[in-house]
C-alpha cells in the first residue's frame, strides 16, 4: 500500500566547507514526536543536516539522525565540541552535553534562519503546534502551545494525506486548485473531520477542493492559538507545515501578514537553534579553559 | 395509543414504536452517508416488528445529531431531553444518566420525573466517545466487539499520555511494538475514555443512581473503567442504544 504520508527524509552537507578548519564545531539534535533532525554548525554556519522519520525509541532516533547528517563528511562525534538536544526525546540523546527545550531552540533557530526582524515564530510540528514571541537575540518573550489534539498539527495533515491518497508534499498546492474557496471541514477533531471528508467525496467534491476545506480549518484553528499570544511582524513559519503552502497562505490572508520566507528547511530550526545554543557554550567552555 | 421515536445517531439509525408505554417494535440499522434513507429502513423493520402500518401511528418524534433531517418526524427533541426520559421511565430512581454514543459522550443530571438539572456534552473529540475505541480496535487489532472482554482480563494498569485518539493511535502501536500485553492496553484505552466521561459527569455533579445508556455500554470494558472511575455501579438498560429512541417515543405520548 502506498504511504502518502510519508515525506522525504534526507541529509545534506556543505561539499564547498572543510570543516577541519573550523574551530568552533557544534550540534543540535531535535528528537520530535514524528521528525528527528541533527544539525552541524561549523564556525557560526550551518555544515551538515539530515531530517528523518522518529522511530519507536528516542536515542536510536537520535543516534541515527546525527549519523546520518555526518554521513561522508568524514566527521565523527570526537569532532564535535558541543552538543545539545531538543525536542520531545531531547533527555533521550545519549551523547548530548545538554537539553534546551524546544520552544527556546526553535526561537534562536527562527532568528538564524529569518534574520533578527522575527518577533512571532510559528512553529507547527507532527504532534504540536506553538506560537512563540521572541525579541531580536530570538530569546523567548511568550509562547502558547496545543500539545493535547491532533487538529492543527502535521499529524493530521498525515491522515488527511492518505484518506485522500495524496502524496503530502502534493495537499497544499492540490488545495490552492480551486475556483471558489469551499467553506472549511466543520469538525475539529480529525477522526470525525475525517468521516466529514469521506461524506464530502461521496457528494462530488474535487480532492482539491475536500483538501481546500481542510487546509482552511486547520488554518483557522492555528490563527486561534496565534491570537492567544498576539502577532507582531515580522512573522516566520517553522516546522513542517511551513511547507504546505495551502495552510500557509490561508493562515496569513486571515491574519492579514504575510511570513518571511527563507531557503533554509523549515523543519531544522529547532535543531539549528540547539546547535547555535552549542556555540554559546562550546565559546564559553573554551574561554574557562583557557583562564 | 401508539407513537414512535427516531433517534438519528451519527453512526446508526434507532426507531422505537410503543403502544402505552410499551415497545411493540424497533430496529437499527447503520446511518451511512444517505441518512434519510437510513431512517426509512429502520423504519419499515420497526413497522414490520410492530406488526402495524405507519397510519396507526399518531405522533413520531425525532432526536439524535441528525433529527433536523429526519424523514416522518412531527417535532424534534434533544438528545439529552431523550435521554433522561428514556432512563427515568425504567429507573425512577436516576439522578445521573450518561449516554455514550459513536460520536458523543453526555451526562445529565435529573430530577424527579426524568427532569433535566444540568448536563455536559462532548461532540467535538472523538477521545470521548465511542469512535475512540474503534481507532484503538483497529490499531490493536482487535474486534471492536472483543475489547471490552479483553480488558478484563488485564492484569496491570498502564498509563495512556495521549487524550487525542489520533495521536493515542500512534501510542498504542508503540505499546504492541514494546510487547505490552494487548490486555493491558486495552484497559489504559478503556480507561482514557472513561477518565473523559467522568469529567463530564463531574462537571453536572452526578449522584447516583447512575443509568450508562447508548451503544458503548455494551463494552464491558468500558463499563469496568467508569465503575472504577465512578466509584459506583452503574445501571445498565436492556438495549441501551435505544433509550434516546424511547425517549423520543415517550415524549410523543405527551402530544
Amino acid at each position: 500500500m502506498a504511504e502518502y504520508w510519508r515525506w522525504k527524509e534526507y541529509n545534506w552537507h556543505d561539499e564547498n566547507k572543510d570543516w577541519r578548519s573550523g574551530q568552533l564545531i557544534t550540534a543540535g539534535v531535535d528528537v520530535g514526536s514524528v521528525s528527528s533532525q541533527a544539525v552541524v554548525m561549523v564556525d557560526g554556519e550551518l555544515y551538515s543536516f539530515s531530517n528523518m522519520r522518529t522511530g519507536s525509541s528516542s536515542p536510536e532516533s537520535a543516534n541515527a539522525a546525527m549519523s546520518w547528517a555526518l554521513e561522508n563528511t568524514g566527521m565523527t562525534l570526537d569532532n564535535i565540541g558541543f552538543v545539545i538536544g531538543t525536542g520531545y526525546g531531547r533527555v533521550n540523546v545519549p551523547f548530548s552535553h545538554k537539553a534546551i527545550t524546544e520552544i527556546a531552540c526553535h526561537a534562536r533557530g527562527a532568528n538564524f534562519m529569518y534574520g533578527p526582524t522575527v518577533r512571532t515564530v510559528l512553529d507547527m510540528g507532527g504532534q504540536d503546534c506553538k506560537v512563540i514571541r521572541c525579541d531580536d537575540r530570538g530569546k523567548v518573550t511568550a509562547f502558547a502551545m496545543n500539545d493535547k489534539c491532533a487538529a492543527g498539527t502535521g499529524r493530521g495533515m498525515e491522515v488527511f494525506a492518505d484518506l485522500l491518497a495524496v502524496p503530502i508534499e502534493d495537499v497544499g498546492a492540490l488545495s490552492l486548485d480551486v475556483e471558489v474557496e469551499p467553506p472549511p471541514v466543520s469538525s475539529t477533531c480529525v477522526v470525525f473531520a475525517k468521516s466529514e471528508a469521506t461524506g464530502l467525496l461521496r457528494e462530488g467534491w474535487p480532492k482539491s477542493k475536500v483538501l481546500a476545506a481542510y487546509c482552511s480549518a486547520m488554518a483557522h484553528r492555528i490563527v486561534t492559538l496565534l491570537v492567544q499570544v498576539g502577532i507582531e511582524k515580522d512573522f516566520a513559519i517553522t516546522g513542517g507545515i511551513a511547507k504546505n503552502i495551502g495552510v500557509v497562505k490561508r493562515l496569513c490572508n486571515e491574519i492579514g501578514i504575510e511570513s518571511l520566507k527563507t531557503d533554509y528547511d523549515t523543519q531544522i530550526a529547532g535543531a539549528l537553534g540547539a546547535a547555535l545554543f552549542g556555540q554559546n557554550l562550546l565559546k564559553k567552555k573554551l574561554t574557562q579553559a583557557e583562564v | 395509543m401508539i407513537t414512535a421515536g427516531i433517534d438519528m445517531g451519527s453512526k446508526t439509525v434507532k426507531v422505537v414504536i410503543l403502544k402505552d408505554d410499551k415497545i411493540i417494535g424497533k430496529a437499527i440499522t447503520l446511518a451511512g452517508f444517505e441518512a434519510r434513507e437510513a431512517v426509512e429502513t429502520a423504519f419499515a423493520a420497526a413497522l414490520k416488528d410492530a406488526g402495524i402500518s405507519k397510519d396507526d401511528i399518531k405522533t413520531i418524534v425525532a432526536t439524535g445529531a441528525g433529527k433536523k433531517n429526519s424523514p416522518y418526524a412531527d417535532r424534534e427533541i434533544t438528545e439529552v431531553g431523550a435521554g433522561s426520559k428514556g432512563a427515568t421511565h425504567l429507573y425512577p430512581g436516576a439522578r445521573t444518566v450518561i449516554d455514550v454514543g459513536a460520536e458523543e459522550g453526555r451526562a445529565i443530571r435529573c430530577g424527579e420525573g426524568g427532569k433535566v438539572i444540568d448536563f455536559a456534552l462532548n461532540e467535538k473529540c472523538a477521545a470521548g466517545a465511542g469512535a475512540f475505541t474503534e481507532s484503538m480496535s483497529r490499531a490493536l487489532e482487535v474486534p471492536i466487539q472483543d475489547l471490552g472482554e479483553l480488558s478484563l482480563r488485564s492484569t496491570q494498569a498502564i498509563p495512556m499520555n495521549a487524550q487525542c485518539a489520533v495521536f493515542a493511535e500512534s501510542e498504542v502501536v508503540t505499546l504492541v511494538h514494546l510487547k505490552t500485553p494487548k490486555e493491558d492496553i486495552a484497559r489504559a484505552v478503556h480507561d482514557a475514555i472513561a477518565s473523559r466521561i467522568v469529567s463530564l459527569a463531574r462537571k453536572v455533579g452526578f449522584e447516583p443512581e447512575v443509568v450508562l445508556i447508548g451503544g458503548v455500554a455494551y463494552n464491558v470494558g468500558f463499563v469496568d473503567s467508569l465503575q472504577r472511575a465512578l466509584e459506583t455501579k452503574v445501571i445498565i438498560p436492556e438495549n441501551p442504544e435505544f433509550i434516546g429512541a424511547f425517549g423520543a417515543a415517550l415524549a410523543a405520548m405527551e402530544d
